[in-house]
């Protein structure tokens, strides 16, 4: 349950004051699929940012599950990123010196899951995404869609109840970003919150649900 | 979360064997430089003291500078060695030239006649080889006996084994009555070159009378200073005119001279004391080069690990989480090099010793002060980025360009 009033996001740009954000209200409720749209520089990723608490508003109330985001310390918000948020990037974020396995095991070690448990859990979530026979390969090794692929089993690894998808599809062809898409609709089935941003209204309408924003402000949502 | 961070830190360290590999040759360098800069340095030390050692530091040596009052004799030497037997072994009084000597056609013109007594041998550390030395009825009968160094029956006789042999200097022939054993060369230069004969023969063939050199060994180095000052007292007695009392009580006297071989001991150990702080000042630059290298490695890879941060705390590692892997991968790194490095020291130590034919040691403080550093080194510039990085918010790491 996400629920946001007010929220302002600015960068001081040299003398100039750039509102990232400016106002957004919106609620996002358990079991969703949203998708954010809006034109490039219109504020989505900050957004995800904040709702992934990445990065923290300048001034509003940010409340999930409940309970203000603003009353956590930074471990015990590392520790709700780790286990109840899973991040898939445009640009991957993989750490390419080590291999896929890896890669989808690193949320699980911070959870401080056993050996066993922790490669259990990284191997049903690279079964999950169609790269099993490709467990030992590293980032450099892989396609965009393969690794893209990758981001998305370490976002699920960890089982958490909500995935934020930053334009996943951006870097990849209109094939392969069809079968990521696929995937979150998936993860949407299987009861999981999904917050999609895309400037791209075709993939925005696979979902329940658009926010549309612009210059900062949420212009209005449409339920598709 | 300890063995997380651990296992993190080797996994780290692996996958990027370029970056730890070059930041380990730093350390490697740096404590190779320290370790074997050093231990040469205190190598030659050592067998610099350790050949003055070898002459006597016992060894105090007399000259005699006025014609005035000179009364001293053998006899009187010898019976004041016995009344202070307590600190003084031996005490040789020397008449010494440069000869040149013959046997047969052969000619030697290295040697040094040295006119001395029974005794001499003791006080120098000579031990002879074949025959005898000199003998108090040789000095008594003015005897034309010789005992010679190695060299002389080299060169003259292409043998050692030369006792009844004759040489002969300055139109006197001289008959072999011992062979000293070999000193070598050291840095006082050869000293297997002597030709040792009677005191009172010398004192007639050298036209020189009186005592003017003469040496006197304490019975330990422990007792030299008691042994100088019972000397010097005893020559103040006899050279009682040229005595001086300064303003401040001190007696000198312009008579003589006694020239202590602890004092030049000294003079030796300060002089290598200031060539192990050179070479210990050109391995501490080797040991700041190193740093700078370790440094550089870390600064390069900078923007890489603040990405690799960023990603790290996106999934939900706390900052404490990222601090403690970096720590550990710091510590492992520049450790594992310092490992390395000192085997490689002894390595190398041992080689040299072989190679420069003196003995050197790694020494435990020199050791421990290279690996202390270069850890040092290793974990601030490791944990620089670490601590930097981990203060951003994920997002700022994540967009890190630097
Ligand atoms: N770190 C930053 N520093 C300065 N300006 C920023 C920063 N991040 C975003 N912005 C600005 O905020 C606005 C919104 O950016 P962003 O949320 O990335 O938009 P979108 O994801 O919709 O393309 C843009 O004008 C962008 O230039
Ligand atoms: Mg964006």
């Amino acid at each position: 349950m996400i629920d946001m009033k007010e929220i302002v996001k600015k960068y001081q740009m040299g003398s100039q004051t750039v509102y990232a954000l400016n106002g957004v209200t919106m609620k996002i409720s358990d079991g969703e699929f949203v998708a954010v749209v809006g034109p490039s520089g219109s504020g989505k990723s900050t957004l995800m940012n904040i709702i992934g608490c990445l990065d923290v508003a300048d001034s509003g109330q940010y409340e999930l599950n409940g309970k203000p985001i603003a009353k956590y310390s930074e471990r015990q918000l590392a520790r709700i990123r780790n286990e109840n948020i899973g991040f898939i990037f445009q640009g991957f974020n993989l750490l390419p010196n080590i291999n896929a396995l890896e890669n989808v095991e690193l949320p699980l070690i911070y959870q401080n899951l056993n050996h066993s448990r922790r490669k259990k859990q990284a191997l049903d979530a690279l079964e999950r995404v169609g790269l099993s026979d490709r467990i030992r390969h590293r980032p450099g090794e892989l396609s965009g869609g393969q690794q893209q692929r990758v981001a998305v089993a370490r976002a699920i690894a960890g089982k958490p109840s909500m995935i934020l998808a930053d334009e996943p599809t951006g870097n990849l062809d209109t094939k392969t970003g069809k079968e990521i898409i696929g995937l979150l609709r998936e993860l949407h089935n299987q009861g999981n919150t999904i917050v999609l941003i895309t400037h791209d209204s075709t993939i925005a309408a696979q979902a329940q649900r658009c926010v549309y924003i612009e210059d900062g402000y949420v212009k209005g949502g449409v339920r598709t | 979360m300890i063995i997380q961070s651990l296992r993190m830190a080797f996994k780290s360290i692996l996958a990027n064997k370029m970056r730890s590999l070059l930041t380990m040759l730093g350390v490697i360098i740096g404590i190779i430089a320290v370790t074997v800069l050093i231990s040469i340095a205190q190598g030659t030390t050592s067998s610099v003291t350790s050949s003055i050692e070898s002459l006597g530091t016992n060894l105090l040596t007399v000259n005699i500078r006025s014609f005035r009052n000179n009364s001293l004799t053998v006899n009187g030497l010898i019976e004041f060695a016995e009344k202070e037997s307590e600190s003084i072994g031996n005490v040789a009084p020397i008449v010494s030239q440069s000869v040149t000597s013959k046997a047969g056609d052969i000619t030697y013109s290295e040697g040094t006649l040295e006119a001395t007594v029974p005794g001499y041998e003791k006080i120098r550390n000579l031990s002879v080889e074949y025959g005898r030395f000199l003998t108090q009825p040789d000095l008594d009968n003015r005897s034309y006996v010789a005992v010679v160094g190695t060299d002389v029956a080299d060169e003259l006789f292409g043998t050692r084994n030369i006792l009844g042999e004759k040489i002969r200097i300055n139109g006197y022939e001289f008959s072999v009555v011992g062979v000293l054993a070999e000193k070598g060369t050291t840095v006082s230069g050869s000293s297997d070159n002597r030709i040792i004969i009677p005191f009172t023969l010398g004192q007639r063939l050298l036209f020189s009378t009186g005592i003017r050199t003469f040496y006197v060994s304490a019975n330990s180095p422990d007792v030299v200073t008691t042994a100088q000052s019972v000397l010097e007292e005893y020559l103040n007695g006899i050279f009682s005119t040229s005595t001086e009392v300064s303003t401040s009580g001190e007696i000198s006297n312009s008579a003589y001279t006694v020239f202590n071989q602890s004092d030049m001991l000294t003079t030796i150990t300060d002089t290598t004391n200031t060539l192990t702080l050179m070479l210990g000042g050109i391995a501490g630059i080797s040991l700041l080069v190193g740093g700078i290298g370790i440094m550089n490695i870390m600064l390069v890879s900078v923007s890489e690990r603040t990405r690799e941060i960023g990603i790290r705390k996106a999934i939900g590692a706390a900052r404490g989480a990222i601090l403690i892997q970096f720590l550990i991968e710091a510590i492992v790194v520049s450790g594992l090099g310092g490992i390395i490095g000192l085997l490689l020291s002894m390595g190398l130590i041992v080689i040299l010793t072989q190679a420069l034919s003196i003995s050197l040691a790694l020494s435990p403080a020199v050791a421990e002060f290279a690996i202390g550093f270069s850890l040092l080194i290793g974990i601030v510039f490791g944990m620089y980025p670490a601590n930097k990085a981990s203060k951003l918010t994920p997002i700022d790491a994540l967009r890190y360009e630097g």
